[in-house]
């Protein structure tokens, strides 16, 4: 048996006929099997990718077809195959490889579509021996989508958070009363300017290195200004080094307000609130050197940090200064908690923002957070209890409680 | 003079990292020297950076290839940008607070679909976790459903942490802070290895003592 290219083509044909066709051929010096025909090489004949389909791949912007195809008896040679080549054409074109796939793979993503442009895929199979070509896959055509089905989890948790959300904005903005117990920390902000007061020395505040758009950064900038007026109704000079121009120009904005509120503008210098650099180390070694020679009594750490939180709250801890940290990046807040004297934790930096300013906007979205967050609780009781009771009641799990479970598990997916 | 140039970087390069390690004595001249010259640095690079391979390559380069929407929508940014400049005039400078909302508005909206999507889904999904019987695996799924829900009960910032919900908190802090220990000695062995590598250069490149 001798196998030709394409799957459909594979025929049964009398020896005698082979070599026959063989002689003709060589005789000719034809070279109608230079490429994949396995038996040119005298290898054994090839497995065969076939049953190529290409589709618009769901739930994209458009500009995607995905490719996927199976091997037809491939005779328990799979191991031999080296890899596929994706080949595309569209009306008019040659096919052109578009991509390598592993020999584990049976799918192939063309990212690289024009919406509304019919495509053709070839899928070639390489093995030591050769390859061997695929019949070409039916028209696919790519366009968008307007809705990804997958993400209506995502959506309902985002549409109840946005709604609890401003639900409670509404309701402060009304005079209703929301309570926020006292966090940890912020009672400390009033002592640490007080000392440094007492002290006569400056008051440093670190926004971290990210930029205004992170939400790390804008809670940073919320405390700064709650700092900012403290120091200003005590006279104690205040520096805030920068790691980008944005925030600069906001914490200067925000800092100018808060002298401006408590009846001292005059007394607001915007060289204090300066641009370093937005290089990581670089800044962190302009801090330092500011914590060395300005020797601040109070250090505040609150914004978003990576690997240089260890080494400022070291050089603060160094110089005796009183430091007050705060961060959302758990990689960074044990190094914090070990070096600092409070540590806003996470989700406390959030809330102490809200906590300070008592804005209807950032207390309501608090307390709508706190409610999904409770939401979130109750859906994970119900349903390890519900998945717990399913297989108490049928070890195999096939009982009624425990595909309600995976039912639930799924719709997170 | 290629070897010259490479020889005198090295030298330079062992220079700054023994300046920048001074600083673990105290700080002296050599320390303010190398870091004012990489913040400075530092400073320049990032403004090349951004001109050439941001505002270049996206503003200007795209205004010029692409044709329609997609190059007038550009007009918008770029007048952001002119608008920021504002802040130089004292007159006007409120204007700079535009560009300013815009961008933190922006970052606040992406920030909620992404962390919904990133961690509160996937991590709500895998916490899902029921017992199915009295084995080791049953017992890990309870110790990380239990650690999840008092932790974000720690986080509830709604009711004072008393009775329930407060023995709830401690459970959830005592978790947290079991964490943060096992962060920290991760993180403190990367930390090791960073040093490892600059001793290395300076023992290596610099002083040729080991290969």
């Amino acid at each position: 048996m001798v196998r030709f290219f394409g799957a459909d083509r594979t025929a049964r044909v009398h020896p005698l006929t082979v070599v026959l066709i063989l002689g003709v051929l060589t005789l000719s010096g034809g070279d109608a099997f230079a490429q994949g025909d396995p038996s040119a090489e005298g290898g054994p004949p090839l497995p065969i990718a076939c049953a190529v389909s290409a589709e618009d791949a769901p739930e994209d912007g458009g500009g995607s077809i995905l490719v996927t195809w199976e091997l037809t008896d491939p005779g328990g040679r799979e191991d031999e195959i080296l890899g596929f080549d994706v080949l595309r054409y569209a009306p008019g074109e040659e096919p052109a490889s578009i991509g390598e796939v592993p020999a584990t793979d049976t799918e192939y993503t063309d990212s690289n579509t024009e919406d509304g442009t019919s495509y053709q895929y070839v899928v070639r199979t390489r093995t030591p021996f050769g390859h061997t070509d695929s019949e070409p896959s039916p028209a696919a055509v790519s366009s968008a989508q307007w809705f990804a089905k997958s993400r209506l989890g995502v959506l309902v948790i985002a549409a109840l958070f946005c709604g609890a959300v401003l639900f409670y904005i509404q309701r402060a903005k009304k005079g209703g009363e929301l309570f926020i117990r006292e966090i940890p920390g912020l009672e400390a902000v009033d002592d640490a300017v007080g000392r440094a007061t007492e002290m006569g020395r400056p008051v440093l505040f670190v926004p971290g290195i990210e930029l205004v758009t992170e939400v790390g950064t804008l809670a940073a900038l919320t405390i700064l200004g709650h700092v900012a007026k403290r120091v200003a109704r005590h006279g104690t000079p205040l520096h805030v080094p920068c790691a980008d121009p944005i925030v600069m120009a906001t914490a200067q904005e925000i800092v100018k307000a808060s002298y401006a509120e408590v009846g001292r503008p005059d007394e607001y210098d915007p060289s204090r609130v300066a641009y370093l650099t937005y290089d990581q180390f670089g800044y962190t070694a302009g801090v330092n050197g500011m914590m060395l020679r300005d020797r601040p009594e109070a250090v505040f750490l609150i914004g978003t940090f990576y690997a240089e939180s260890l080494i400022l709250a070291e050089t603060g801890h160094s110089i005796g200064a009183i430091q007050i940290a705060g961060t959302k990046e758990t990689s960074q807040l044990p190094f914090f908690v070990a070096a600092c004297d409070y540590t806003l934790i996470g989700e406390e930096l959030f809330a102490a923002s809200s906590y300070l300013s008592r804005e209807p906007v950032m207390l309501g979205s608090l307390k709508g957070q706190d409610l999904t967050k409770l939401w979130i609780v109750y859906v994970i009781i119900l349903a390890v209890v519900v998945g717990t009771v399913g297989y108490m009641v049928s070890a195999d799990g096939g009982s009624a409680l425990t595909k309600i479970f995976e039912f639930v598990k799924s719709w997170f997916n | 003079m290629g070897s010259l140039g490479i020889m005198i970087g090295t030298w330079l390069a062992g220079f700054l990292t023994l300046a920048i390690l001074s600083f673990l004595y105290k700080d002296n001249p050599f320390y303010k020297l190398a870091e004012h010259v990489y913040v400075g640095v530092s400073a320049g690079y990032w403004l090349i950076y951004v001109a050439f391979f941001d505002v270049e390559p996206m503003l200007v380069e795209t205004f010029m290839t692409e044709t329609g929407l997609e190059r007038w929508i550009l007009l918008v940014p770029a007048a952001l940008g002119v608008i920021m400049l504002s802040r130089w005039f004292p007159k006007i400078a409120w204007l700079s607070r535009w560009p300013i909302a815009f961008t933190v508005g922006v970052g606040a909206g992406l920030g909620i679909t992404a962390n919904i999507q990133g961690y509160v889904v996937p991590q709500l999904q895998a916490t899902l976790l029921p017992m199915t019987g009295f084995n080791l695996v049953s017992l890990n799924n309870l110790v990380l459903v239990v650690g999840v829900v008092t932790t974000i009960l720690y986080f509830y910032f709604s009711k004072p942490h008393k009775g329930v919900l407060g023995w709830a908190a401690k459970v959830g802090i005592v978790f947290i802070m079991i964490s943060f220990g096992a962060s920290f000695g991760y993180t403190l062995m990367a930390r090791i290895s960073l040093l490892i590598g600059r001793l290395y250069f300076l023992f290596s490149d610099l002083l040729h003592v080991i290969d």
